[in-house]
């Protein structure tokens, strides 16, 4: 199998990539949310609680 | 050992702090594994063609939006009828990644009814009651957000969460029930499931990293929560510089 193949997906490389690019950018995108929100509250408390 | 003590935010703070590795690595693992079975292991399915391995991610989404809306809902009864808030608290961070699950459950959804039935949509019994369960969560988020003070955002939040449970057997029994375009459950548990072997591993793995994953962001976003309310607790401010 090469790459071209698999990344047609049997014609429905659009449909498949989609889905999973779609699950990425939720779940990637709400881990990087709350980094920002976790870095945020540090830098307010200081040396606060770990 | 008392575990009461744990319901206290300060003492749980920490403790939530050392479980995420544990929850957040595996889940990295089992991501992985999940997806080389879906992608590489798992044959092409001879009606679908390669669409169907949608399913492996539109499956647990669905799931999780629904195990994690009765979780919340749990949580937001016991910290109202217990006045425990770090109950509470534990609902409001479930609201969010429940609601994102919801999200991904209707959005890979459409990804596959587009190719499979030829439209992105219908108005159909299971799918219109898990646009719902999304307004749902989308309503306890708001309706927390909009009230300012703590124990009352919690109780008015636990009302709509409790009410809103009534959705979640909807859902799942609605293609039992009606006359649905969405199919009925393929994986049950008493009868032998009717999947080849290494499409439900696929299903099943990213199902666990799903819970995994799930438990640590709650976990994460639980302690900025348990920060942002008790900002002006000792235990908290101690250490400010």
């Amino acid at each position: 199998m090469n790459w071209s193949e698999f990344l047609s997906m049997g014609g429905y490389g659009f449909y498949v990539w989609g889905s999973y690019l779609t699950a990425l950018i939720l779940l990637g995108g709400e881990v990087m949310l709350l980094r920002r929100r976790k870095s945020t509250l540090r830098k307010r408390n200081g040396n606060g609680p770990r | 050992m008392n575990l009461y003590k744990y319901a206290s935010p300060a003492t749980f703070y920490p403790l939530a702090g050392k479980l995420i590795p544990w929850f957040a690595i595996p889940a990295a693992v089992l991501f992985a594994v999940g997806l080389y079975v879906g992608f590489f292991v798992a044959p092409t399915d001879f009606q679908q063609g390669d669409a169907y391995r949608i399913m492996f991610i539109h499956v647990p989404a669905a799931w999780m939006g629904m195990f994690l809306y009765v979780l919340m809902a749990f949580y937001a009864g016991i910290g109202w009828a217990f006045n425990a808030r770090l109950s509470s608290m534990m609902a409001s961070s479930l609201a969010v990644t429940g609601a994102l699950f919801t999200a991904l459950s209707l959005i890979t959804g459409a990804f596959w009814g587009k190719p499979t039935w030829g439209t992105w949509w219908v108005w159909d019994a299971r799918m219109t009651s898990t646009l719902i369960l999304l307004f749902l969560y989308i309503g306890f988020i708001s309706l927390q957000s909009a009230i300012d003070d703590p124990r009352r955002s919690d109780r008015a939040g636990a009302v709509l969460a409790l009410v809103g449970v009534i959705n979640v057997p909807i859902i799942y029994f609605s293609v039992q029930w009606w006359n649905t375009l969405h199919q009925g459950a393929t994986i049950r548990i008493l009868n032998k499931p009717t999947v080849a072997p290494p499409m439900l591993a696929a299903m099943l793995i990213l199902l666990a990293a799903c819970w995994l994953y799930s438990i640590a962001v709650v976990l994460i976003r639980l302690r900025c929560i348990i920060l942002e309310r008790e900002q002006n607790a000792a235990w908290v401010t101690e250490g400010a510089a």
